[in-house]
């Protein structure tokens, strides 16, 4: 009986049930379905027809992106997730962190990593400069970020006094003096200086890898960073070590050794050979 | 005219007796000259300490031509270019015009780096020589008390050197070194405020430091080391015992003329490695580390190698502070351990050593005659601890370097030092106390039973057994019991005479190998015959 009563109503009727038993709370529930369906055809029809602030700022890849994109989603989509969103415990999100900082991690073959430890490693690059373009694009049209300036030979007239200063002051606490490198905490290090380009050295003071502070524009100037770049490529790079062979330029502690390997060895030979003349 | 023939062969005798007769110095000089130095090479290691420091006498003095002493502010412009326009203290721009302006200025500046570092090291050297064989005993406490206390002072002479240049690297030793004096409970800001004329760095420091370095200490290091020679030719040098050698006599060679001729060759030699060593290896590079700022602080920052162990203590003490609730409060930092009290330790127990030793021992006689090292398994072992602390030491004020170039973690190596620091050094007791009492069995071994003679013996009965030269002639029961004497057991045929002499020579023999002697037994080996390769035939 009831559903040949239902069959001949209509759709609304039936959703609506039988008018006779509509209690206070069935009339209350149905208000707030048809509400909610309401502001649902509504947002959506909003959605849809409405071009929306986010839509304006993603317009499609650019070629190189697309391409950068696509290495991506192969070799570094484990670690850094779907649309360099980040993966917890592995990888960081790269959303912002610019081209330069892939053209660091990448261009030194630190990225891709070969294992989770302290710090990523130089090692010969994975990714040749074609792909490695292809990738700081991509990177650069997620969420934009530092930028390296173009060219290759950044410190042309620069100031190599100047850099000299700045680099005692900003860079050898961890870098050392003569650019080797040193340890940070719990195997953390600062690389050494001598692979490093020009390009290098840049992206790693804007995008700040590892465990590098950033040197950002307004900290340390273009000019200043090229005034850098030329002290460790002119003077530290190439000083000719006037002395003699610069044991590594590791400071006292090698000299230390020196005196005793060389000086103490020879002379305890030279007084046995002398003792031994009688 | 008559011409006198001139007799070139008197003239020295001529000149000699003129001398003689104006100040009757045959004599005594007859003394000196005939006085007697044992011969042995490790008596040569304190030689070297002399000699690297009248290099030092020499090279610095031709460094103070050029050295300008003082903290003004200057602008570089000489012709080191990556530093022209740089402002800096005279100090540090009269280092880099030493270096780079003055005509053999920077070998002379590496020469008479790399010769401190030598003096250093001989000094530690001639002083391990002296601990381990026993040559601190009495009557010779004074001289080793000297001893230690020219270690200390060539420390002060090589703390303030280094600090001289101003350079980055000396400006970051100078503030620990102010931070160490400020950890000084109660006098330490007074202490710190007295020597720098203020707060640290202030601008006159540079200028004491070198009055100090030029002719304070070198006065004071000239005087102990006069003392401490004085010492050695009025007490004797000690020597080995062995055939003829007693505890009452010396035997050796006259210091006129071959002990003299090889100690002016031995100082040759020593000049010679410093000279080739301040030509070939660079040191203390002060261009690259700039002019001192306080806010420049290079990674390896590390003293010279004699201050490093006091860098490893500072590094691997825990950050335990001590506040005392007295008025406003009291602190003593962590600093002051490592640094103030270590040393103080360090150096009562080094100078205290013989007395300790004698009063241990219970021995008040004189000794003129060394101990082979493995005859007093006690010392030698308390000797191996304190080198293996020292050791754990300067590796830690390194273990950064290390820890980088070796890719270790910085904090494993922390805590390694700071374990080892606990475990090393009574292991190295342990090992050596052993070492030594199976080197003193072996000697035994051999007295009691002779030389392996490297004959194996096949008895009639099957039995192989090795055959022993003895010694001596066999008591009844077959044994020649020989007393040992100190001194080197033979323990090769060929130092018994019993087959041919070792070869000699440095690194090729010099002379032919003596034919073996023959004994009488024995028929003399021959050669094996020649014989033919056995081929096919085919080849010619």
């Amino acid at each position: 009986m009831t559903s040949d009563n239902d069959r001949r109503r209509g759709l609304l009727a039936r959703l609506r049930g039988r008018p006779a038993a509509r209690s206070r709370g069935r009339r209350r529930l149905g208000a707030a379905v048809r509400l909610l369906a309401a502001l649902m055809l509504a947002g959506g029809a909003y959605t849809v027809f409405a071009p929306g602030v986010q839509a304006q700022d993603n317009p499609p890849l650019s070629g190189a992106a697309a391409e950068g994109k696509a290495l991506f989603d192969v070799s570094c989509v484990t670690c850094h997730g779907r649309n360099a969103q980040g993966v917890e415990g592995r990888g960081p999100s790269l959303i912002g962190v610019g081209a330069a900082s892939v053209e660091f991690q990448v261009g030194t073959g630190r990225m891709p990593m070969a294992r989770q430890e302290a710090q990523a490693q130089r090692k010969p690059e994975v990714f040749n400069d074609e792909e490695t373009r292809q990738l700081a694009q991509y990177i650069q049209e997620l969420g934009g970020g530092p930028v390296v300036p173009e060219g290759a030979n950044l410190h042309e007239d620069a100031n190599i006094a100047a850099g000299g200063e700045l680099f005692r002051i900003n860079c050898s606490q961890c870098h050392a003096f003569g650019g080797g490198g040193g340890a940070l905490s719990s195997g953390k290090y600062a690389p050494s200086l001598r692979p490093a380009t020009d390009r290098q050295i840049y992206a790693a003071m804007l995008s700040g890898p590892q465990n590098m502070p950033v040197f950002g524009d307004n900290q340390i100037t273009p000019e200043q960073k090229a005034d850098i770049i030329a002290y460790i490529q002119e003077t530290l790079k190439h000083d000719q070590d006037p002395g003699g062979f610069n044991l590594g330029r590791y400071g006292p502690s090698t000299e230390g050794l020196a005196i005793f390997l060389v000086g103490i060895v020879a002379l305890v030979f030279a007084s046995l050979w002398i003792a031994g003349k009688s | 005219m008559k011409r006198r023939k001139f007799d070139m062969a008197a003239v020295p005798g001529n000149a000699a007796r003129g001398v003689d007769d104006r100040f009757q110095v045959a004599t005594p000089l007859r003394r000196l000259l005939n006085k007697v130095f044992p011969d042995h090479w490790s008596f040569l290691l304190g030689e070297i300490a002399l000699f690297s420091f009248i290099v030092l006498l020499l090279t610095g003095v031709f460094l103070t031509f050029f050295f300008e002493p003082a903290m003004t502010e200057v602008v570089y412009n000489g012709s080191y270019a990556p530093l022209r326009g740089t402002p800096m203290s005279a100090a540090y721009a009269s280092s880099l015009d030493i270096s780079f302006d003055v005509r053999g200025g920077l070998i002379m500046r590496q020469m008479h780096h790399w010769s401190a570092l030598l003096f250093m090291a001989a000094i530690v050297v001639h002083m391990l020589r002296v601990f381990f064989t026993g040559a601190f005993r009495k009557p010779r406490e004074t001289n080793w008390i000297i001893g230690s206390l020219l270690f200390w002072v060539g420390f002060l002479a090589g703390f303030t050197g280094y600090s001289l240049p101003d350079d980055g690297l000396s400006g970051t030793g100078l503030r620990i070194a102010s931070a160490i004096m400020l950890s000084i409970p109660v006098i330490g800001s007074w202490l710190t405020s007295s020597i720098f004329g203020g707060e640290f760095p202030g601008t006159i420091i540079i200028s004491r430091f070198y009055i100090a370095h030029v002719l304070l200490i070198p006065g004071l290091l000239l005087a102990l080391i006069s003392v401490h020679l004085g010492l050695v030719f009025k007490q004797k040098h000690t020597q080995w015992p062995g055939p003829g050698r007693t505890n009452g006599n010396v035997v050796g060679e006259r210091m006129f003329p071959r002990y003299a001729i090889k100690q002016g060759g031995f100082f040759m030699v020593v000049f010679g490695v410093i000279a080739l060593m301040g030509g070939l290896f660079q040191i203390n590079p002060i261009w690259l580390f700039g002019p001192y700022e306080a806010w420049v602080v290079s990674a390896a920052s590390q003293p010279d190698w004699y201050v490093m162990f006091l860098d490893g203590s500072t590094r691997l003490m825990p950050a335990w502070e001590i506040n005392i609730p007295i008025g406003d409060g009291y602190v003593i930092p962590p600093l002051f351990w490592p640094t103030v009290v270590l040393p103080g330790i360090l150096v009562g127990l080094s100078t205290l050593y013989p007395f300790l030793e004698a009063r241990h021992l219970k021995d008040r006689k004189s000794h003129n005659l060394l101990q082979r090292p493995r005859d007093v398994p006690a010392r030698t072992a308390v000797g191996a601890m304190a080198v293996s602390f020292y050791m754990v030491l300067t590796l830690s004020g390194a273990n950064d370097v290390i820890a980088d170039k070796f890719q270790i973690s910085l904090n494993a190596m922390t805590w390694a030092g700071r374990i080892g620091l606990l475990v090393v050094p009574p292991l190295a007791y342990y090992v050596t106390y052993r070492i030594c009492l199976g080197l003193q069995q072996h000697d035994r071994e051999v007295l009691a039973h002779g030389v392996e003679t490297g004959i194996i013996r096949r008895l009639p009965d099957g039995r192989f057994i090795e055959v022993h030269q003895p010694l001596s002639a066999a008591d009844h029961d077959g044994h020649g019991a020989l007393e040992y004497g100190g001194w080197v057991v033979p323990k090769k045929m060929n130092r018994l005479g019993a087959l041919g002499p070792a070869i000699r020579g440095f690194f090729y023999p010099i002379e032919k190998p003596a034919e073996a002697p023959v004994s009488p037994g024995h028929p003399p080996v021959e050669p094996r015959a020649e014989r033919e390769e056995i081929g096919s035939g085919e080849r010619r």
